[in-house]
Parts: C-alpha cells; structure tokens; sequence
C-alpha cells in the first residue's frame, strides 16, 4: 500500500460523520457508546481507506447556515413549481440541456455543486466535463434564451456559495475580483 | 384530528402508488420502469413515516432508511447495465 | 389530544399534520409527473426531486410528534442519506437516458451537449478508425 497517508485532520469530518452514523443507529447518544463507535470508526477508517477527499482545510459556517437555509427555500418553491407544470402544463412542456462551465477545478466542489444543483427541482445534472469542469444540465420547463441565462447565473451563484463555505483560498480570490469587476 | 390525517395521506398515498403501478406496467423503455420503481418504494417510505408519526413509534426508521439505499442501488445498478450494454465494453 | 385548542401540544400536532399532508402530496406530485411528462428526462425530475422535501417533511413532523430531542440526529442521518443517494441516482438514470436517446429532441428547446458529442465524435472518427467513439 503505498497511497500517502492523509493527516488526522483531513481525516475528521469522516470520523466524526461515521461516529454520528453509529449513534443514530443505536439510537443512543451515551459517551460509552459514542466512544465505541469512534474506535470502530478509527478502525474502519485505517482498514478499508478509500482516496482521500480533498478538503480545502476551511469550513466557514457563518455562511452554511444561510445558505442551508435558501437552499431549503429553492427546495420548496420549486418542488410546488414542479407539482404545477405536472398538473397544468404536463405533456406540453419543453426543455433544454445547458452547458454551465464552473469557475473551480477541484473535484469536490464540482461534485458538491452538481449535487446542489439536482437537488433543487427542475435542474438534473447528465453529464461532467471534469478536464474544463463543465456541468450538462438538463432543465425542465426552458422556453427561451433568457431561461437559459437565468438557469447559468443560478447555479454560478450556488457555487459561489459553495466556495464561500469551503472553497480555497484561490478560489475565493477570484470570486473578489469577479465581483470587483 | 391525527385519524383525519391518516384518513387523507392514505387516499393521497394509494392515488400515488396507482400512478406509479401505472408507470412501471406501461413505460415504455427499461428506465422508466426502473424510475417508477423508485418513486414506488419512496412512496412505500412516505408511508411508513406517516405511521411512525401518527402511532409515535420509531420501529420502522431503519427500514425507511434501508427502503432508499435499496432505491438508489437497484437505480444505479440498472442504469449502469443499461448504459454499459450499447457501448464500448472499454469506457468506464 | 388535548382538548384546549390554544396550548403549544395542539399547535405541534397542527403543525406536523400539515407537514404530513403536504409531504404526501409531494408522493402524489411525483406520480403525477411520472404520468404526465412526456420524455424520460422530464420524468426524472418529477420522480426524484419532491421526494426530497416529501421524506423531509414527513421525518420532521415524526420529530415533532416524538417530542425527545434524540430522535432529531437519527431523522437528521435518514435525510442526509437521501440526499447523498438522490442526486446520485438521478443522474445515472438520467445519463444512461441520455446516452441511450430516450429523449424526445423536439422537445429541447437548445441542446450545447449535442455539439460536443457531435464534435468528440467526428475527432474519434478521424483519429481511430473503426471506433464510433462517444467522448468524454
């Protein structure tokens, strides 16, 4: 095994994910058993490694709970959307696939980005360009060019908001003097 | 007012399931059956979470949680099969 | 029940009864849309997405009618589940539907993924011969 080992705190979002996995599934929050599964959790980790995630090192909370929160609010509003154009529109409505080129390069934060992306109601992610991180997204209910912008400024926006919670600092760097720009 | 609830979720349920049940025996390719599967076994967990909440019991949760993964192994399985077969055996 | 219409328990119950019939109807939206979309894709939107909200709705009003504070990480652990999984199954489906032409072309009102396959074709067929590459 000659992957380089990742350090400890790389390492801790897993342990602490795995350890609250652990309790919900006991459905038992006592430090004895939280302590156990941390060393399941240790063991686990050491014995089956998978390519470690690579984090930025940065997790700024300030802006994931508001951005949890919108996110939530999109959710909903477009879920009854969706529940609209299956009732009144159905077999009429029109799509679109778009291409949305992303601003970052790392494989997370595409990763995380498309996932936001599908699932908000009406977007779906079919395919990735991972060489130039492109994302095809195929949307429901696109009627004209200006949709189409809309859609590509709306998910700019979430991954600026992505990378303002846990983006790099280079990243960050670039969404200022966009936004100077 | 909670038998008023169960009354109304189980009719919007069973309208749902139908629908679904429609899909799966008339779609028209393997995919579509495959998604109406899934909304299938999603509404099967909606279901069981409307009884947990209205009896107050947390018996069913795990099955709620293993009726998903389920979902989204059978959906991915059957995707990456229906993909894999009218392609270049060599791509990944 | 609690008879007094007016204490914080009969709001709970209010609450988590609304969010029980709205998750449901989340249910009924998908299968609706898996009946009336036209397309497999658009079919992938209805089915996959207002079950999202659906399961949350419907775990938060078991966390409301529970009332300990321990149920909260479990349901919180099931939902995270969903929406880790979702997303994922979505879009294999979505790609194998693609890929597969289950789509109907007269209903995109722009395709800027057709031209790139178009484009990795036409250089797989100059490069290679007798492979009818699909770039990626």
């Amino acid at each position: 095994m000659s992957r380089r080992r990742i350090s400890l705190r790389q390492e801790l979002p897993l342990l602490v994910w795995l350890v609250i996995v652990w309790g919900a599934l006991w459905q038992d929050f006592s430090p004895g058993n939280l302590l156990f599964g941390a060393l399941l959790a240790v063991a686990v980790a050491r014995l089956f490694y998978l390519p470690p995630v690579e984090l930025s090192g940065r997790f700024n909370i300030l802006f994931a709970i508001p951005f949890a929160l919108v996110f939530l609010g999109k959710v909903a509003a477009a879920s009854a959307q969706l529940l609209y154009l299956a009732v009144a529109r159905g077999p009429r409505v029109t799509n679109a696939v778009v291409a949305v080129p992303l601003r970052s390069r790392q494989d997370l934060m595409v990763t995380a980005t498309g996932h936001v992306i599908s699932l908000i109601p009406g977007s779906l992610v079919v395919e990735v360009d991972r060489s130039t991180s492109t994302l095809y997204l195929h949307a429901l209910n696109i009627s004209s060019a200006q949709r189409v912008q809309a859609l590509k400024q709306e998910v700019r926006s979430i991954e600026a908001g992505l990378i303002r919670i846990m983006g790099t600092k280079e990243e960050l760097e670039t969404l200022r003097m966009e936004a100077a720009a | 007012m909670m038998n008023f609830v169960l009354v109304v979720t189980a009719v919007i349920f069973s309208l749902a399931a139908a629908g679904a049940i429609v899909r799966i025996s008339r779609g028209p390719s393997l995919l579509d059956r495959v998604l109406a599967t899934d909304v299938l076994l999603a509404i099967l967990g909606g279901a069981l979470c409307v009884d947990m909440a209205v009896n107050r019991h947390l018996n069913n949760l795990m099955l709620v949680v293993a009726i998903s993964v389920i979902g989204f192994i059978g959906s991915v399985t059957v995707a990456r099969f229906v993909a894999d077969r009218r392609e270049q055996p060599n791509e990944s | 029940m609690n008879p007094d219409p007016t204490s914080p328990d009969a709001w709970v119950d209010m609450l988590s009864a609304v969010f029980m019939i709205v998750g449901a109807i989340m249910s009924l939206g998908a299968a609706i849309g898996l009946l009336r979309f036209p397309d497999l894709l658009s079919r992938m939107h209805a089915a996959t997405k207002p079950q999202v909200l659906g399961l949350f709705l419907l775990l938060a009003s078991i966390g409301l009618q529970m009332r300990t504070w321990w149920v909260w990480p479990v349901l919180l652990v099931a939902w995270i589940f969903q929406l880790l999984t979702a997303p994922v199954s979505a879009h294999m489906v979505g790609r194998a539907g693609y890929r597969t032409k289950h789509l109907h072309r007269e209903l995109l009102t722009s395709d800027e993924l057709e031209a790139v396959v178009q484009k990795a074709a036409a250089r797989a067929a100059r490069e290679g011969g007798s492979d009818d590459g699909r770039g990626d």
